[in-house]
């Protein structure tokens, strides 16, 4: 600066200068202010919608599949998570130098992957890999290839295999249900995802949740009336004799008389949930419920309780048979002349003729309505889907020949569930209950149990039905040592499409155990036995004693047939209860 | 005239302090929100391994499986003939 004498020397600036750069300003505070108002008015909207693309994000909250359990919690339907890989082609081919890695994690030869990528690099989304173990898919990505990213999807896993597989039934890959309970109990199994706002920071973490929040709809569990022990007891038994006997098929129904709760229904042929691409379609029936046959001999027991019931009938009655009679045009046989017959031989030697003078005593009005009252032709209850009512005509169709094959169950057709209900009835001193596979939920829709017998009818019954079983019967191979077991045999040719076929047959067993106070009901049925012998007191018997020996020892009922095996102990040894 | 200025002043005061407190809490809630997205988590992660755990779980307990090594490693046999002791309890 220079105060001296050339202060005046210098010539004061121009004032136009100082005027042009105030106007210059005024003009930058026109254009920031215009700018301002642009950004924070005209624009706001958009530019609102611009920040909340960087940093809101919608993240979408998992609800898994409910399980399916047994009545001891145990899993027979588990979802676990799993990571399917998916990849965007294009970017992953730009790092060709990571591609042999990639390959190795994802189990594919280098070929076939960037065979892969290239066919589909115009497209935005490619699946690699679906449900991996999630170590598996961590180890996809730690090789950090460019354009691999990792979807959450759930596997359903089914720990009893074939053993339930019919009942419980199975998802699709998507998750929904496609047979069995899967399907039936589907909108009450699935989960609907829900999803969150929230605002994320530059890093990728959380950093605010937003008030806008659908909460996921988590999937309810299923709980069955099923023990999965006794169902994967009874799988095993039924395939071994499936096996055993060349049969086309078989199942085995358990039922607990005191509650109508099924305990297992198990049926061979099956297949394996856990491996969609061994399904055979044959063996994915549940046929307890779906497949109908012909009762046969299993009836008899209903028809004379029925009779005896009415008071028509008391047990110390005598019938005259001669081995056969006709009925029209029809003759009843029986494989040998029994003579002269009561109700216990009747059961005992499974007398047609004996029967069917019964029946032909009762009138077809009240043999029909003897089954009726005993739920053939009428639903169980079980919910199972696809479940069939069986057939049972009207009696106003029956003359005297439809009213005698009644007697000793042709003509007719139920189905196992429906079979077993019956018996059911008889071994719960009269009382006939609804079918039940679930528990809970729709338990009040349930029809309340009914009367169809008089207690003392049902327990006359049940010990008449001990004579099949005894070395007399003919049904000697289902007696269990150290129980009283009640049943009937029965064997039923199966009708085709030129009637009944003389070398197909089914071989049934329907039986009950302790007789003086039932633990359980099960019914035995094979499909066609193709060994020499096909009687239900042959082929089918000796399974259902196989099963119930190891149910009731499971369920630990205590022998009731005393002196055989039993004996009291003066003191407790570590054997406990 | 000061009175008026004293006002001016505390208000311009609590004013700062009070935005200086927004920010603050506001930086809080981050943290939290932060904090409690990793507790989901790990909570997504420990249903992974629940689930997990329960197939594992059944994977050992197959009949099929207890029954061979019941058999075969143990040499367990299914009693024919046997008596039930009534324990008096």
């Amino acid at each position: 600066m220079s105060r001296r004498s050339d202060n005046t020397k210098l010539t004061a600036p121009p004032r136009w200068r100082a005027h042009f750069v105030l106007g210059l300003f005024g003009v930058f505070a026109v254009v920031l202010a215009a700018r301002a108002f642009d950004l924070q008015v005209l624009d706001q909207a958009f530019l609102a919608k611009e920040g909340d693309k960087r940093h809101l994000r919608t993240v979408s909250v998992p609800a898994g599949r409910g399980v399916i359990k047994d009545r001891n919690g145990e899993p027979l339907a588990l979802s676990a998570p799993t990571e399917s890989v998916w990849a965007v082609p294009g970017a992953v081919l730009e790092a060709p130098e990571k591609l042999a890695l990639l390959a190795r994690q994802l189990n594919m030869s280098v070929a076939d992957l960037r065979k892969r990528l290239e066919n589909y690099k115009s497209r935005q989304f490619l699946y690699l890999r679906r449900q991996l173990a999630p170590a598996d898919a961590r180890a996809v990505m730690a090789v950090d290839a460019p354009g691999i990213f990792l979807q959450r999807e759930y596997k359903r896993y089914y720990p009893a295999g074939e053993a339930a597989a019919q009942i419980v039934g199975m998802t699709n890959i998507d998750g929904r249900g496609q047979e069995g309970l899967e399907l039936d109990r589907d909108a009450y199994l699935h989960g609907e995802p829900g999803s969150r706002r929230v605002v994320k920071d530059r890093v990728g973490r959380v950093v605010e949740d937003l008030a806008e929040f659908n909460p996921p709809q988590a999937g309810h569990d299923l709980r069955l009336t099923i023990d999965s022990r006794m169902q994967y007891l009874a799988y095993r038994h039924i395939k071994s004799a499936v096996i055993k006997n060349d049969a086309k098929g078989g199942m085995v129904v358990m039922l607990d008389p005191a509650t109508g709760e099924l305990r297992a229904v198990a049926s061979y042929p099956s297949f394996n949930p856990n491996d969609r691409g061994s399904i055979d379609a044959s063996g994915v029936r549940a046929r307890a419920a779906t497949d109908v046959m012909e009762p046969g001999s299993t009836v008899k027991p209903l028809l004379l309780s029925q009779a005896l019931d009415s008071g028509l009938y008391d047990t110390d009655d005598v019938i005259h048979t001669k081995g056969w009679f006709m009925v029209g045009r029809l003759t009843v046989k029986d494989f040998r002349n029994y003579g002269d017959v009561d109700f216990a031989k009747i059961l005992q030697k499974s007398s047609n003729v004996g029967a069917a003078h019964v029946g032909l005593e009762m009138g077809s009005e009240n043999v029909w309505k003897g089954y009726k009252e005993f739920g053939f032709g009428d639903i169980t209850g079980s919910g199972f889907p696809g479940e069939r009512f069986g057939v049972l005509n009207d009696f106003y169709e029956w003359n005297k020949v439809e009213t005698a094959t009644a007697s000793y169950g042709y003509g007719m057709a139920v189905t196992a569930f429906q079979l077993i209900r019956a018996y059911g009835a008889i071994a719960d001193d009269g009382m006939l209950r609804s079918l039940r596979l679930v528990q809970g939920d729709g338990a009040n829709m349930h029809s309340p149990p009914e009367r169809v017998l008089k207690p003392e009818t049902a327990r006359t019954m049940r010990h008449l039905l001990e004579g099949v079983v005894s070395p007399a019967g003919t049904a000697t191979r289902a007696a269990i040592p150290g129980y009283r077991v009640a049943g009937k045999t029965g064997t039923a040719r199966k009708a085709g499409s030129g009637g009944y076929n003389e070398n197909r047959h089914q071989a049934l067993f329907v039986g009950m155990a302790p007789a003086e106070k039932p633990a359980l009901v099960t019914l035995v049925m094979l499909d066609e036995p193709k060994k020499d012998a096909y009687y239900g007191g042959a082929v089918a018997a000796p399974v259902f004693a196989a099963v119930m020996r190891d149910a009731l020892r499971l369920l630990r009922v205590p022998p009731d047939n005393p002196g055989v095996l039993t004996a009291s102990a003066g003191e407790s040894s570590g054997t406990g209860t | 005239m000061t009175r008026q200025l004293l006002t001016i002043a505390t208000l311009s005061l609590a004013i700062l302090v009070s935005a200086v407190a927004v920010v603050q809490a506001k930086h809080k809630t981050r943290e939290m929100a932060h904090e409690l997205q990793l507790e989901r988590v790990e909570r997504d992660k420990l249903s992974t391994e629940w689930a997990q755990l329960q197939l594992e779980e059944s994977a050992w307990a197959n009949p099929d499986r207890v029954a061979q090594v019941a058999r075969r490693e143990l040499s367990m046999v299914q009693p024919r003939n046997y008596v039930v002791l009534e324990s008096q309890r």
